[in-house]
């Protein structure tokens, strides 16, 4: 129950940052997709289902205030975090590299779901304009913040939510 | 044991992929429902905005405090509120400026045909800020701190100083989101304030950094549209208040199916540094919009039509 609170208000104040602070600290208008962030690295520490969730939640916050499709934010996301929850059992958490290089990996799969849902459909055909000028950069920034958001993460996980990685659990343990 | 690990295991619930693939019909229905059958969210963001849009508020005005407190550490401080004053003064002086140029030109006839005895500085407006903008970088859309209690509703038309700026699309007791004219599904019905022919203006994603929109469907045989013309709201659009600033015509291209003309404009609001807007609390479907021509006794109407 606690980790459920805690994992709402950090859904919560990541929205909030990503609303307000993230957009004064933009470069060129590119903003770093710290929700993504927090998606990929819930999945990663604590399995498919947490992951989940939290792309939902995140994605619901998305959608409730500037969505236009109700619920297209949140089932992205979710994937997000699902997909990102298979490394769950294969990675350790407390090692960077992974989870800035499927924070990488999920960006580019997010922004990619965006332009080819929402643009493509309308016939803007760009695609070159749109990855040089938004994807990229937003992939690139993205990962430059995880480097630094991703320890947050690790570290409200470990001290303020309950252990989820249990020995048992782990591949390396014959049952 | 064995019983209990069963319970245990039922409580646990589904695998997680089944989740998967409950929440992923629960989001696609959604999506439908919203796109289909017009479904509102509107309940539920009410409660989300009653819980979000307060720490927007004071992230705002901490943002604030602590450009004030930088600000004062240059020991600039009067030089600052004298520019901003300027500054203002200019927005006034852009504003009324263009009023009296798009007078100055049209002033006889529009004066006959619509009795044009309204400018849009006499619209009710109120003075709204930003707090948060949108998390993507897809779309351009923002949340201003005026929301249903201060007389914000759906569909009010925003301005910046010197033009339009967007349209409110949903609206909280404390906040308001806006769609600006440079977002990507934006349109605008416009017309020219020289010829008063009809275009659409689209928010253009890929035109952005140009800090340009594009223009369409802007029937011109007689080729008098020109770059440098005034694009401003036009007469027969449903939401858009006639005549506010839109911006200028920079290139003008035939299109290719030699009817009709396209191109860019130049809005002269600065949507990166928006900070301040205001919005006019009348909709063109109100009863107290008065369209000039319907303000006019019924003489000048029979004569508009000879």
């Amino acid at each position: 129950m606690k980790s459920k609170i805690v994992l709402f208000l950090t859904i919560l104040a990541s929205f909030l940052i990503q609303c307000t602070v993230l957009q004064i600290i933009s470069i060129g208008s590119i903003t770093p997709n710290l929700m993504l962030i927090l998606c990929v690295s819930m999945g990663l520490m604590r399995g498919r289902k947490c992951g989940m969730w939290t792309g939902f939640f995140s994605g619901l916050l998305v959608d409730l205030f500037y969505g236009s499709l109700f619920g297209f934010y949140a089932l992205i996301f979710m994937y997000c975090g699902f997909f990102s929850g298979y490394a769950f059992r294969i990675y350790f958490d407390n090692d960077i590299k992974v989870p800035v290089a499927m924070t990488a990996a999920a960006d580019l799969g997010y922004n990619l779901a965006v332009y080819g849902l929402q643009f493509l459909l309308r016939g803007r055909l760009g695609l070159g304009t749109y990855l040089f000028r938004i994807i990229l950069p937003e992939v690139c920034y993205t990962v430059f913040l995880a480097f630094f958001v991703y320890r947050i993460y690790y570290y409200i996980n470990s001290h303020f939510m309950s252990v989820t990685r249990k020995e048992s659990e782990s591949i390396w343990v014959l049952k | 044991m064995k019983s209990l690990k069963k319970k245990i295991r039922f409580r646990i619930n589904l695998k997680s992929k089944h989740l998967l693939a409950i929440m992923t019909m629960f989001c696609l229905s959604t999506i439908v429902a919203t796109l289909a059958s017009g479904i509102t969210s509107a309940p539920l963001k009410d409660a989300a905005g009653m819980i979000v849009v307060p720490f927007e508020n004071s992230i705002d005005r901490i943002a604030d405090w602590l450009v004030t407190v930088s600000r004062n550490f240059q020991d600039k401080q009067d030089l600052i509120a004298e520019n901003e004053d300027l500054k203002a003064q200019i927005d006034t002086l852009m504003t009324q400026n263009n009023i009296l140029l798009q007078d100055q030109t049209e002033l006889d006839r529009l004066k006959q045909l619509y009795n044009l005895d309204q400018e849009y500085l006499d619209y009710p407006k109120i003075a709204a800020r930003i707090i948060s903008k949108d998390p993507g970088n897809w779309y351009d859309n923002f949340t201003i701190n005026r929301g249903s209690e201060d007389g914000v509703r759906v569909d009010n038309n925003v301005i910046a100083g010197k033009g339009l700026v967007g349209i409110v699309t949903s609206v909280g007791p404390h906040w308001a989101t806006v769609r600006a004219i440079i977002d990507d599904s934006s349109n605008v019905s416009a017309m020219t304030v020289g010829t008063s022919d009809n275009c659409v203006i689209e928010g253009n994603l890929e035109l952005i950094d140009e800090g340009k929109l594009s223009f369409t469907q802007l029937y011109d045989q007689d080729g008098k549209v020109t770059v440098g013309e005034r694009l401003v709201t036009s007469n027969i659009s449903e939401k858009y208040l006639e005549g506010i600033f839109i911006g200028y015509v920079s290139e003008i291209w035939q299109d290719t199916n030699n009817l009709t003309k396209a191109g860019t404009l130049v809005s002269p609001v600065d949507f990166r540094h928006l900070k301040d807007v205001f919005v006019i609390t009348v909709n063109k479907q109100d009863d107290s919009y008065k369209p000039a021509y319907s303000a006019a006794d019924d003489g000048t109407e029979e004569g508009t039509e000879e």
